[in-house]
């Protein structure tokens, strides 16, 4: 079976980190898709961006899209050889994405000051929610990951 | 700024359909074979034949004398067209294996030549993942960041060039990139390909941007709003295209059996052995 716990194939730290990949993807895409494409509360180029900002943009960029693509190979490879432990690729697709949030909130939206989540209002409330948003992602993660530890096999 | 008038008068003129009617014979040419190797023992798979004549579609599309008059003017209208000349076509071709197909067609003489010649070290050199990726990317810079683009606007035979160019440099990259299904002259790891592949989304995006926030290519006579619809189309339709590469990379990768399947990490095998050793 899969997902046998006494199997001692199982593996419980690759399954983390693809479904962690994953995770990332996820709400980098959710991130494009409800706010740059559907609210356009996003700039695609926000001229007040350092140039290290935009070279930095670039390739977080492309990290995210290939994250998608290889958690997804990932997780059906680690399937494939029966090794996938599915309680800790929640764990890790949760932490994933709480990351990523967290990650883009403090980093691309404070320190590489890539854009605004909205433009035209004062910030402190989209960023406190935003931020806020990614901290409860986490908590699920880590609870998830207790969770998953508690399960044993690892 | 520019006067398109001579593209007006040119077109309908012989030399226009000339890249057409080279896709239609190449493309009689690579059925014909297959064709002849479905009798053979080894066979020929259909679905080869069926990308091959995908990538000629899709490339008939963007140099159709209609269409590429409409691009010569419209700059969204050339990015479209530049992604299906340099990324999507390409692409497509390289999953019809045509090395493998002219190879096993060739007398054996002929077969010899074409061999060596994919040993050179030329070819060698052009097929490598990082080589291709500065022709495709680097070309793409010098082309939107420079006068050069303008200048093909004016100038018939650089703007053929241009177009051959990325069609032949997209080919090089898709074929470094996935290293099937014609056998590359290079053996390089999955994670290293990725990690160019990596390095390709990146420049590219960057480049997208670049255009976008500086208006460039500049002196076309675009408005900036073009100029911008332009840029963005090339962020979001090149990403679009290397995701394509990347899952159709890692699909091939996954069709593979299990035991003959590389590791994306280093550690993975070490990893088998040592619980092998625990139980």
């Amino acid at each position: 079976m899969a997902n046998d716990p006494t199997s001692s194939n199982i593996d419980t730290k690759r399954s983390l980190w693809a479904a962690l990949l994953l995770g990332i993807g996820v709400m980098a895409a959710v991130d494009e898709i409800v706010f740059h494409q559907l609210l356009q509360w996003h700039h695609f180029f926000d001229f007040g961006t350092p140039t290290f900002g935009i070279i930095s943009d670039g390739l977080l960029h492309a990290f995210e899209l290939l994250a998608i693509v290889i958690g997804v190979f990932m997780l059906l490879d680690l399937s494939q050889r029966k090794r996938l432990a599915i309680p800790w690729a929640k764990a890790g697709f949760f932490l994933g994405m709480g990351g990523f949030q967290l990650f883009d909130g403090l980093i691309n939206h404070k320190i590489l000051r890539l854009h605004q989540i909205r433009y035209g209002v004062d910030p402190l409330l989209y960023d406190v929610v935003w931020n806020g948003a990614a901290i409860v992602l986490l908590l699920v993660g880590v609870w998830f990951y207790r969770r998953a530890k508690r399960l044993g096999y690892r | 700024m520019h006067v398109h008038d001579h593209a007006h008068a040119a077109q309908g003129t012989l030399l226009n359909w000339l890249p057409l009617a080279l896709i239609v014979l190449i493309t009689l040419a690579y059925l014909a074979a297959a064709n002849a190797q479905r009798y053979k023992a080894a066979g020929w798979s259909g679905w080869r034949s069926v990308f091959f004549t995908l990538g000629s579609l899709l490339l008939a599309v963007a140099v159709a004398p209609p269409l590429m008059a409409w691009a010569h003017h419209d700059l969204v209208g050339h990015m479209a067209l530049h992604l299906l000349i340099g990324m999507l076509a390409p692409l497509a071709w390289v999953l019809a294996a045509p090395i493998t197909l002219l190879l096993s067609t060739l007398p054996q003489a002929g077969g010899r030549r074409v061999a060596a010649l994919l040993q050179s070290r030329f070819v060698r050199f052009v097929s490598h993942p990082v080589s291709a990726l500065i022709l495709n990317i680097g070309g793409m810079y010098v082309l939107y960041l420079t006068p050069l683009y303008s200048a093909s606007l004016d100038n018939q035979a650089l703007h053929y060039w241009i177009h051959v160019h990325f069609l032949v440099a997209g080919y090089l990259f898709c074929w470094a990139i996935l290293a099937e299904p014609d056998v590359s002259p290079h053996r390089l790891s999955l994670r290293f390909r990725l990690g160019v592949l990596f390095a390709s989304i990146a420049t590219h995006s960057l480049l997208g941007k670049l255009m976008y926030g500086y208006a460039w290519p500049r002196g076309t006579g675009h408005s900036l709003e073009e100029v911008q619809a332009a840029a963005q189309l090339m962020y979001y339709g090149g990403d679009l295209a290397e995701v394509l590469l990347a899952v159709v990379l890692l699909t091939l990768w996954l069709r593979r059996p299990v035991e003959r399947r590389e590791g994306l990490f280093k550690s993975a095998e070490r990893d088998i052995s040592r619980v092998r050793v625990n139980i």
